[in-house]
This record gives C-alpha cells, sequence and structure tokens, in this order.
C-alpha cells in the first residue's frame, strides 16, 4: 500500500481582487503515490505550488477538494509523524543548536533526560558535534540547514517533508548535504518528500521527479530515475557526469522548460488583459 | 503595527512667580538642569518608533543608542575585553592593553561629564552667570551632602523610590500580561489599537489633575499616575512583540501539533521578550520623569518636592542638589535595566 496518496487534490487562494471576484487555483487535480521509504522530489517553476502541496502535506492548510491519505487515513492536521524541513531554517534563535534539536523531543514527550542525549546523537549524524553550544547566529547557512534537518529526524517521523533545503547554499555545501541526505534516508528508511527547483539536485537525489506544472499546478509528469551507476556506488562527480545522469536531467529540462515557457507567456498575457 | 509617537515631555513647571526678573531666571537655568533631566527625556522618545515596527531585527541597534552617549560605550567596550583575554600565553601583555583601552574609554566616556562640572563650577566664579542662580558645583555638593547628611535626602529619595518603583512594578504586572492577551487575539489588537494610541498620546500629566480629582492629592493619585504612564510604553511593545513573532516559527511550532498554550509558552513569549524588556525600560526611565513631575504639586515629601520647595525657599544650591539626586538616579535605574536587557538579548545581538 502506498504511504502517500494524493487525490485529486485541488487548492484554490481568494484573491485580493475585488474587481475580478475569481479564485486563484493553486493547485489543480494532483494525484500522486508515494510509497513507504521512496524518495520522491517534485520539480516545478517557482510559485507552481510545491509550497502548497506541502503544507498540504503538513497538515497545515487543507484542500479546497480531494483528499489526502497518509497510510491509507486522511490528512486532517499536522502531526508527529510527518516532519518538516523549512525553506527558511525556523530554528528558534534564542535556543543553542542543541536545544532547537530537542524542540522536536520535547512535542514527542520524549523524557527530560534523554533529551540531551537523544539531540546529540541526531546533531552528530548530520556532522555537527562539536556545534551543540551555538547559537543559529552564530552557524552557517549550512549548518542551520543541518540543525534544522536534524531536529526533524530526531523526533522520528516516518515521513519527512523537505521545502527546498539547500536553496540558499553554496554549490559545495549543496553537493555534501546532498549526499548526507542520501546517506541518512538509506539509514533510517523514511519516506522523504523533498521540493528543488533544480533540476541536477532533483535527478541526483530522487527516486522519482514528480515534475508540477504551474497555473494551475498539476502533475505534468512523473520520472522514475535509476542509475547503473548509483547500483555500483558512485556519487557525487562520478555520478553527475555520467550519461544517464545528463539524459535524466536532459529529459526533466525539457519538461520544465516547456512549462517555464508556457508560465512566463500566460504572465504576460495576464499582464496585457 | 502601531505608529511611534512621542512620550509625554513633562514641561517642568514655570518657576513660580517668587523667582526674581526672569530674564536672568531664565538664563541660569537652562544650563545645568537641561545637563542631566532631558537626557532622561529624550531617551524614551527616539526609541519606541523603530521597535514596534520591525521588532526582530534592527532593535539591537537603537536599545544602546537610547542610552544616549554613555551607555553604547560601555556596552561595547566592556563585554569584549574579557572573553579576549582568554589565550593564556599572551595574558600579561594583553592585559596591559586591554586595562589601557579600559582607561581610555573611560576617559573618554567621563571627559564630557567633567568639563560639564568643570564649566559649572568656573562659570559662576568667574561671573559668567549669576552665581545666585547658579551656584559653583561645589557648593551644590556641599548642600548635597549636608542633606544626606541630616537625613532629608535620604527620606526624599526614599519617599520617592517607594512611589516609582511601586508603580513601576504595578504596571509590568498589569501591563505584560495585557500586553500579551491583547496582542494574541489579533481582532483584539485590531480594535483597541486606535484606543491604545490615543491613550498613549495623551501626555500622563495632562492627566495629572484628574487623577488628583479622583484620587485626591495623596500617595494613590501619584503612583497611580505612574502607573499610568509606564503602562503603555511596555503595553504596546508587548502586544507589538507578541504580533511580530517570527510567522514560520509558528508554523514550525503547529507542523509540530504544539497546544496553543505550548506554543506560546515554547516559541512567542521567548521572542517577545527582548522587545518586552525594551518596553520595561522605557517605562523605567518615564517612573521617574513623571514622579518627580508629579511631587512638584501637592506633594510633602519626595525629590520632586524637594527641588520645588528649595526653589520657593529661594534654597538654590539644595534645588541643584535634589536635581543632580534625580539624574543620578535615572541614569543608575536605566543602567541596571540596560544591562538586564542586554542578558536577555543576547540570542539577538549578531556574533560580531
Ligand atoms: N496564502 C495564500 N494566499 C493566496 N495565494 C497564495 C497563498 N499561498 C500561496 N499562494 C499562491 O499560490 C501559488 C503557489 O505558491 P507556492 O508558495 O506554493 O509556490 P512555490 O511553488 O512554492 O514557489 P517557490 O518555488 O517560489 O517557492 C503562488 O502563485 C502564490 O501566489
Ligand atoms: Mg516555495
Amino acid at each position: 500500500m502506498a504511504k502517500i496518496v494524493f487525490e485529486s487534490v485541488t487548492k484554490t487562494f481568494p484573491t485580493k481582487d475585488k474587481k475580478r471576484k475569481e479564485e486563484f487555483t493553486a493547485l489543480d487535480g494532483i494525484d500522486l503515490e508515494i510509497g513507504a521509504g521512496e524518495f520522491v522530489v517534485v520539480v516545478g517553476p517557482s510559485g507552481c505550488g510545491k509550497s502548497t502541496l506541502l503544507d498540504l502535506l503538513g497538515g497545515l492548510t487543507r484542500p479546497t477538494s480531494g483528499r489526502i491519505l497518509l497510510d491509507g487515513e486522511p490528512v486532517t492536521g499536522p502531526g508527529l509523524d510527518r516532519g518538516i524541513v523549512f525553506q527558511q531554517y525556523a530554528l528558534l534563535p534564542w535556543r543553542t543548536a542543541l536545544g532547537n534539536v530537542e524542540f522536536g523531543l520535547e512535542a514527542t514527550g520524549v523524557p527530560r533526560r534523554q533529551r540531551a542525549a537523544r539531540a546529540r546523537e541526531f546533531l552528530d549524524l548530520v556532522g555537527l558535534t562539536g556545534f551543540e553550544d551555538r547559537h543559529p547566529h552564530e552557524l552557517s547557512g549550512g549548518m542551520r540547514q543541518r540543525v534544522a534537518i536534524a531536529r526533524s529526524l530526531a523526533y522520528d517521523p516516518d515521513v519527512l517533508l523537505m521545502d527546498e533545503p539547500f536553496a540558499a547554499l553554496d554549490a559545495q555545501t549543496r553537493e555534501s548535504l546532498q549526499d548526507e541526505l542520501r546517506r541518512i534516508w538509506q539509514r533510517t528508511g523514511k519516506t522523504v518528500v523533498f521540493i528543488t527547483h533544480g533540476i541536477e539536485e532533483a535527478v541526483y537525489l530522487g527516486q522519482k521527479v514528480a515534475v508540477i506544472t504551474s497555473r494551475p499546478g498539476r502533475v505534468k509528469e512523473v520520472v522514475p530515475v535509476s542509475f547503473g551507476g548509483r547500483a555500483a556506488g558512485a556519487t557525487g562527480e562520478d555520478l553527475r557526469s555520467s550519461p544517464e545522469f545528463a539524459r535524466y536531467r536532459h529529459e526533466i529540462w525539457t519538461l520544465l522548460h516547456d512549462e517555464v515557457a508556457r508560465a512566463q507567456r500566460l504572465e504576460k498575457e495576464e499582464a496585457a488583459a | 503595527m502601531t505608529t511611534p509617537t512621542r512620550q509625554p515631555h513633562p514641561t517642568t513647571p514655570p518657576p513660580p512667580s517668587t523667582a526674581p526678573d526672569p530674564s536672568v531666571a531664565n538664563a541660569p537655568a537652562p544650563a545645568p538642569a537641561p545637563g542631566p533631566a532631558p537626557a532622561n527625556a529624550q531617551a524614551p522618545a527616539p526609541v519606541p518608533s523603530p521597535l514596534p515596527v520591525a521588532a526582530p531585527g534592527p532593535a539591537p541597534d537603537p536599545v544602546p543608542a537610547s542610552a544616549a552617549g554613555p551607555a553604547p560605550v560601555s556596552g561595547t567596550d566592556d563585554p569584549l575585553p574579557r572573553p579576549e583575554s582568554a589565550p593564556a600565553p599572551v595574558r600579561a601583555p594583553r592585559r596591559v592593553a586591554v586595562v589601557g583601552r579600559w582607561l581610555r574609554a573611560g576617559l573618554l566616556r567621563s571627559a564630557a561629564i567633567l568639563l560639564l562640572l568643570a564649566v559649572w563650577e568656573t562659570a559662576p566664579r568667574a561671573g559668567l552667570v549669576d552665581a545666585t542662580f547658579l551656584p559653583p558645583v561645589s557648593e551644590v555638593a556641599r548642600a548635597w551632602w549636608d542633606l544626606l547628611g541630616d537625613g532629608q535626602l535620604g527620606e526624599h529619595t526614599r519617599a520617592s523610590l517607594t512611589r516609582s518603583f511601586g508603580g513601576f512594578a504595578i504596571a509590568v504586572v498589569i501591563a505584560v500580561p495585557l500586553g500579551l492577551l491583547i496582542g494574541w487575539y489579533r481582532p483584539v489588537a485590531a480594535f483597541l489599537g486606535p484606543l491604545l494610541e490615543l491613550f498613549r498620546n495623551t501626555a500622563a500629566l495632562a492627566l495629572l489633575p484628574v487623577f488628583v480629582l479622583l484620587l485626591g492629592i495623596g500617595e494613590t493619585s501619584k503612583v497611580s499616575i505612574v502607573v499610568y504612564a509606564c503602562v503603555w510604553p511596555i503595553l504596546l511593545n508587548t502586544i507589538s512583540a507578541v504580533g511580530n513573532a517570527d510567522p514560520t516559527l509558528v508554523r514550525l511550532a503547529r507542523s509540530m501539533d504544539l497546544s496553543t498554550p505550548r506554543l506560546f509558552q515554547k516559541v512567542i513569549l521567548p521572542s517577545a521578550v527582548p522587545v518586552i524588556f525594551t518596553g520595561i525600560r522605557l517605562a523605567g526611565a518615564v517612573s521617574i520623569l513623571v514622579l518627580v513631575a508629579a511631587e512638584m504639586i501637592g506633594a510633602k515629601a519626595g525629590l520632586g518636592y524637594l527641588i520645588n520647595a528649595s526653589q520657593f525657599n529661594f534654597a538654590i544650591p539644595q534645588m541643584y542638589a535634589g536635581i543632580v539626586t534625580i539624574s543620578a538616579i535615572g541614569v543608575a535605574f536605566n543602567q541596571v535595566l540596560v544591562t538586564i536587557e542586554r542578558r536577555l538579548s543576547l540570542w539577538r545581538v549578531p556574533a560580531a
């Protein structure tokens, strides 16, 4: 049975525009199945509704129509079975790295005495041993994002929802965190829904890449990604420079390119109207 | 949310008609009194402007700035040397350098005050101003010492501090919880906004006659006016602090299914503390400011009374002694609050 199922999920927002009294359709009839333990990447042009999709899955907003099933049960609100890594780190600035990871554990009711040990363990997992007592403003962007990841992992949700977590990082940091994330995923077997607008990132990370169209957001295609090279243990540059990688990259690029062109045309028409 | 506005500026009541020849009376008064007094009076005014508007970000900067002059210097120079003196081998020479820097900073900081004292001492002696209305600082110091000796100063100070700290404490106890409540329920905040704005902009001292009318001339009306004046900066800062809590953090907490009380306890409150405390610090300055003015009208004790009565009895050095005492109290109280505030806002200050 699929872990997560989107059944013709539609989300509209009321528009501020009083004259036209229409609604803005952010997502339109999304159908998507995600298996347990799968690593699914969602790519789409900016503004196509990726964050909206994640909010729905996280239970922070409700679909206008359709439904989302998690383990066969409809999602009705937030829960600790899903951990969100936000686009903007979302660290509590008054807490240390350790305190931030403990924050998630407090919510789950892990006994006080075990929290610190557990938090340390997960900071270690993301390679932040020695930085436990730093406040967020004393950490680099990459470190902050790793604290956020550690926090989401520490309370052990089944599903990890990540909204462009590496978008603000430089290429080197991003690539090393990508490897780290894949390692963690392989080790923990969690279901990961990863949002990005980077094609390379999508191909590099995902087992499946869902391409979303814009205005309204629909699933254009789900591209299964499987490398011979990865099976052989290739990572990093070896994988990125392989011909298979290039082929997938091109395939998704083409799907997206049409989308971006269409979105821009739509925007122009709208501006002209 | 709320547009920042002036704090009540207590217009020091014009000296009673006993003051001989207004043209002379005007000349000396501004010289020493504005030195310390308006420094206090102005402190609250510029601060609230950046705060309620942009709470988390730019606040740390304006905060020390408000302490007008001395505070920021002590803030940046003081804490720095200690962490730097950590490495052992270079300790000795470095400590010398640190002490040197410290002395230099201390000198720089006190230079303006020393200069003021020097001018205050020499100007009357040289006949630049009438020594009757501006006695040299040494005479004021002697008067201060005598007042201290015969217990008058202690008594008046105690009376003033009891009133202003009492009123201040009551205001904190009322305004913080109230502000948290109002700030949390946004419709309530929107509903009350204009009303709060109106009250905040009504100079507290303008209402003094109303307080006296309703509560009589005794302690109640004096403490009440302090409470009233102190409530606004705290209340408005608290409301805006709650309203400006980082929405991403609120989303984070909601995504973890935190209950509302928990969300409040773990996210809203800690993030609001620095801004709330800025309001508290402003209230601290206001409490002394308003009280002194209130004591000038119908009081039998207190520093405001001492100043007013001394002037009335033409005991000019005693009058200045009272003024100096008030500025010293104001500076000390502010310093204490600034220190606490900085401690509470450490996480906001970028590791520069
Ligand atoms: N609360 C809201 N009210 C009104 N419109 C909204 C709201 N949230 C999102 N939208 C609109 O829905 C669309 C999708 O937004 P969303 O944030 O999901 O995009 P995104 O794909 O995450 O974009 P990006 O890649 O830039 O983060 C946008 O056009 C946005 O304007
Ligand atoms: Mg987004």
